[in-house]
C-alpha cells in the first residue's frame, strides 16, 4: 500500500517541480508546496502508462550532456546558416547508423540530439530497434560522421542510462 | 536601464532576427524537401534562443526581478522541434518525396 505512496518516476518528478517554479517565474511559497503537489501527484496519476522506468546509472552526467548539446545547437546553428548563404551546392545523404543504445528513451534521447545538431536530422528507427536512419544535409564521409556521432553523443548516454 | 543592458538586449534580438531569417532563406534555397527540415529545426532554434534570452534580461532589466519564465518557451521548443522534423521525415519518406540526385545512399523502403 505505502510502496504506491512514493514518487515512481523521481527524475520525473523533479522536471515537473522545476517547471512549475519558471512557470511561476521563481521560487515562492505558494509554488513550491503546489509543485510539490503536482511533482507527486502527475507521475502517481500516469505511472501505468509508462510500460517500465528508465534505469539513470549516472543521472549527474546528464546536466553535463545537456550543456555539451546546447553548445552544439549554437555551432550547428551557425554552419547550417553558412551552408544556407554560400553559393554551393549541399551534398545531402541518407546514412544508417547502426545503434549499440537498447533503452527506447536512450534512443530517443539520441534521435533527438541528432536532429538539434550539425547538419542531421534523424529521420526513422528501423522496428528493431537497430539501426537509426539519418539524413545528413552536407556529408562529405559518411563515415566520419557516424564516428562522430558514436563518440560525441552516443557513448556519454550510454554512460548514463543502462 | 543601462546603457550596456541596452546595448546586450538590441544584440541578442538582432542575433534572433538574423537567424530566424537564415532559417527562412533556408527553407527557400536549399535543394530538396530533406534539405529543407535542416533549417527550421536549427537555424531557427538558435534564434528564438537570441531572442527569448533578450526577453529574459529586457523584463530582468526593467522591472528589477528575475524573469524566466520565458525560458521554458526554448525547452519546450527543444523537445518539439526533433519530433516535427521526425515525423515529416517519416511521411515524406512514405509518401516517397524526389530527391536531388546529388543525394547518397537510401532510406529503407516503408
Amino acid at each position: 500500500m505505502f510502496a504506491r505512496l512514493g514518487f515512481p518516476q523521481p527524475f520525473l518528478s523533479l522536471c515537473l517541480f522545476l517547471v512549475w517554479q519558471l512557470l511561476n517565474d521563481g521560487f515562492s511559497g505558494g509554488s513550491v508546496v503546489m509543485g510539490a503537489i503536482l511533482a507527486w501527484m502527475l507521475p502517481q496519476l500516469t505511472r501505468n502508462f509508462w510500460p517500465e522506468r528508465p534505469a539513470l546509472l549516472k543521472g549527474w552526467l546528464l546536466p553535463l550532456y545537456v550543456l555539451r548539446v546546447l553548445w552544439d545547437i549554437v555551432v550547428a546553428s551557425i554552419s547550417v546558416a553558412r551552408l544556407v548563404l554560400s553559393p554551393r551546392k549541399p551534398r545531402p545523404a541518407f546514412i544508417s547508423y547502426p545503434l549499440t543504445l537498447e533503452h527506447p528513451l536512450a534512443i530517443t534521447m539520441l534521435a533527438s540530439t541528432i536532429s538539434l545538431t550539425p547538419g542531421t536530422v534523424s529521420a526513422d528507427v528501423s522496428d528493431d530497434q537497430r539501426i537509426l536512419l539519418i539524413h545528413a544535409l552536407d556529408a562529405e564521409d559518411e563515415q566520419a560522421i557516424i564516428e562522430t556521432i558514436r563518440s560525441r553523443y552516443e557513448k556519454p548516454l550510454q554512460e548514463i542510462f543502462l | 536601464m543601462q546603457a550596456f543592458a541596452e546595448y546586450l538586449i538590441a544584440g541578442l534580438l538582432l542575433i534572433g532576427g538574423a537567424f530566424t531569417l537564415i532559417g527562412a532563406i533556408g527553407l527557400a534555397r536549399l535543394p530538396d524537401f530533406f534539405a529543407r527540415l535542416h533549417a527550421p529545426t536549427k537555424a531557427t532554434t538558435l534564434g528564438v534562443g537570441a531572442i527569448m534570452l533578450g526577453s529574459v534580461a529586457y523584463f530582468t532589466v526593467s522591472e528589477g526581478q528575475v524573469h524566466v519564465a520565458e525560458i521554458l518557451i526554448t525547452v519546450f521548443l527543444f523537445l518539439t522541434a526533433p519530433v516535427s522534423a521526425n515525423i515529416l521525415a517519416k511521411a515524406a519518406m512514405h509518401i516517397g518525396v524526389a530527391r536531388t540526385p546529388e543525394t547518397h545512399g537510401n532510406p529503407w523502403d516503408q
